[in-house]
């Protein structure tokens, strides 16, 4: 039976998305130790709380408390790896002319509209696509966007004084604190729809993500197309 | 993005290589996770260096080195009108203010010189340098801030009336609790830096005492845990002096 083979992550890019898996994990679990000693956000409805960030159960679940310094040290250490591979897919990306494939085109926010349908099996056919499809081109570049949003932000509240400048753009020392707050809830509802998502793709998208290619057995050998 | 079909022979190939793929991928998610636990359990030093792993505390003051190299006493701390100023200024930690163990009448300023003498001052002489108002957005390293207005002489003004040159031209300035109870370094640029002050009034009141009375530090490039509340000595070295939060696991710098 004909094997028809998908090459389809570069080696670098599987190399930078591993790194930031658990770089991120940290960043967002050092920030949580980091949140608590001030922890004074919530949703509020009619004047009513209905969701506290967080409630007690959840510090102790994850063992949060009383480790303000220790989130600060892992949080100003992992920073810089952040950084640093963020930094290095952004150039690969756009050296390396991937973000043809990342980059939403005209068509993106129709055609997302129509995969989320499909995704729900409401709508039948899901638009044609070529790497990646609409609604990941938008999540893909949103979370760089995202990545970008979070040094800015983050370099805010650490450094209000020294950037100044970055804290006013952000609208003072307190708002860039909620942006980086509400950044990180953004990077926990990307992740868990990223989970579905490879977890409903399969075990070729997966092994591409650590190989690179997919391997797909052919029904009908005939095919030979080249995107 | 490439596509192609392939012979059963090549197959193979490709299969053979996703498996090598894959025993690399938990190789190296196995050397990540031993590196993870190494980190966490990493010898820890003791002094202004504890509290933490060493490897972390390593990446603190190499940052330390890179933000001291960049800091400029000339990107001046915002300041407000007045009027945004809290009624009430929030109050948070008392160590080293134990009111059993103070004195008002006997109190005053030391400050070590570097020949070896102490020069001490009374709070009338600190009164007599220029009173300088500082309304800014003081900055808990817990996350909140607070607006708040600020009343004192400029440390740089200490130097200059007291002749203090030699000192200042050391690296780090210590401050210390009467009590020594609770005590801070702070290295010279940040101290010199024209909006920190010995502050001697809040909202134009004398220090209350949970303030620090008669005289605390108010240096608006730091987090609140280095505005020294109730200042009994000042030193200089060109080593970092003891800090109370860095001996308990906190950055040193803490500049912000």
């Amino acid at each position: 039976m004909p094997v028809r083979i998908v090459e389809k992550h570069k080696l670098a890019t599987r190399w930078m998305h591993w790194i930031n898996f658990p770089v991120l994990t940290i960043m967002i679990w050092s920030g949580m130790l980091i949140y608590w000693a001030n922890d004074v956000y919530n949703v509020r409805l009619g004047g009513k709380v209905i969701v506290r960030f967080f409630p007690e159960w959840f510090y102790k679940a994850l063992h949060i408390q009383h480790r303000l310094a220790e989130g600060m040290a892992f949080h100003f250490v992992f920073m810089w790896i952040f950084i640093i591979n963020g930094i290095l897919y952004i150039a690969y990306t756009l050296v390396s002319g991937e973000w043809r494939y990342l980059f939403p085109d005209r068509k993106a926010f129709r055609e997302a509209w129509q995969v989320v349908l499909h995704d729900l099996h409401i709508r039948k056919t899901a638009p044609p696509q070529l790497k990646y499809n609409a609604a990941q081109r938008i999540a893909y570049t949103m979370i760089i966007v995202m990545g970008i949003g979070s040094v800015i932000t983050g370099f805010a509240i650490y450094k209000p004084v020294q950037v100044q400048w970055v804290m006013i753009l952000c609208g003072g020392y307190e708002a860039a604190r909620v942006e980086h707050f509400l950044l990180t809830l953004g990077y926990v509802l990307f992740f868990l729809i990223h989970l579905l998502q490879v977890i409903k793709a399969g075990w070729n998208n997966f092994r591409a993500m650590v190989a690179g290619f997919e391997v797909i057995k052919e029904k009908d050998g005939s095919q030979n197309q080249s995107l | 993005m490439k596509e192609f079909v392939v012979d059963d022979k090549t197959a193979k190939k490709y299969r053979r290589k996703s498996l090598i793929a894959f025993i690399i991928f938990f190789a190296l998610l196995a050397l990540g996770w031993t590196g993870w636990k190494y980190l966490n359990n990493a010898p820890r030093d003791g002094g202004i260096r504890g509290g933490l792993q060493k490897p972390l505390r390593q990446v603190l003051d190499l940052n330390e080195e890179v933000y001291s190299g960049l800091f400029s006493s000339k990107r001046l701390v915002k300041e407000y009108p007045r009027s945004k100023a809290a009624p009430r200024a929030r109050v948070n930690g008392d160590v080293g203010l134990d009111p059993s163990l103070f004195d008002s009448a006997s109190w005053r300023l030391q400050i070590l010189r570097a020949n070896g003498d102490t020069l001490s001052l009374t709070l009338d002489d600190i009164k007599q340098l220029p009173r300088y108002d500082v309304v800014f957005n003081f900055k808990c390293i817990e996350g909140w801030s607070q607006i708040t207005w600020w009343s004192g002489a400029r440390f740089s003004d200490l130097i200059k009336k007291y002749h203090l040159e030699k000192e200042a031209g050391m690296k780090y300035v210590g401050m210390a609790t009467p009590d020594e109870e609770y005590y801070v370094g702070i290295d010279m640029p940040s101290i010199m830096q024209p909006q920190t002050i010995l502050c001697y009034q809040l909202n134009a009141q004398p220090l209350p005492m949970n303030q620090g009375y008669p005289l605390r530090l108010i240096i608006p490039v730091k987090y609140g845990v280095k505005h020294l509340k109730r200042i009994g000595t000042i030193s200089f070295s060109n080593t970092r002096p003891p800090d109370y939060w860095a001996e308990r696991g906190y950055d040193y710098y803490t500049g912000l």
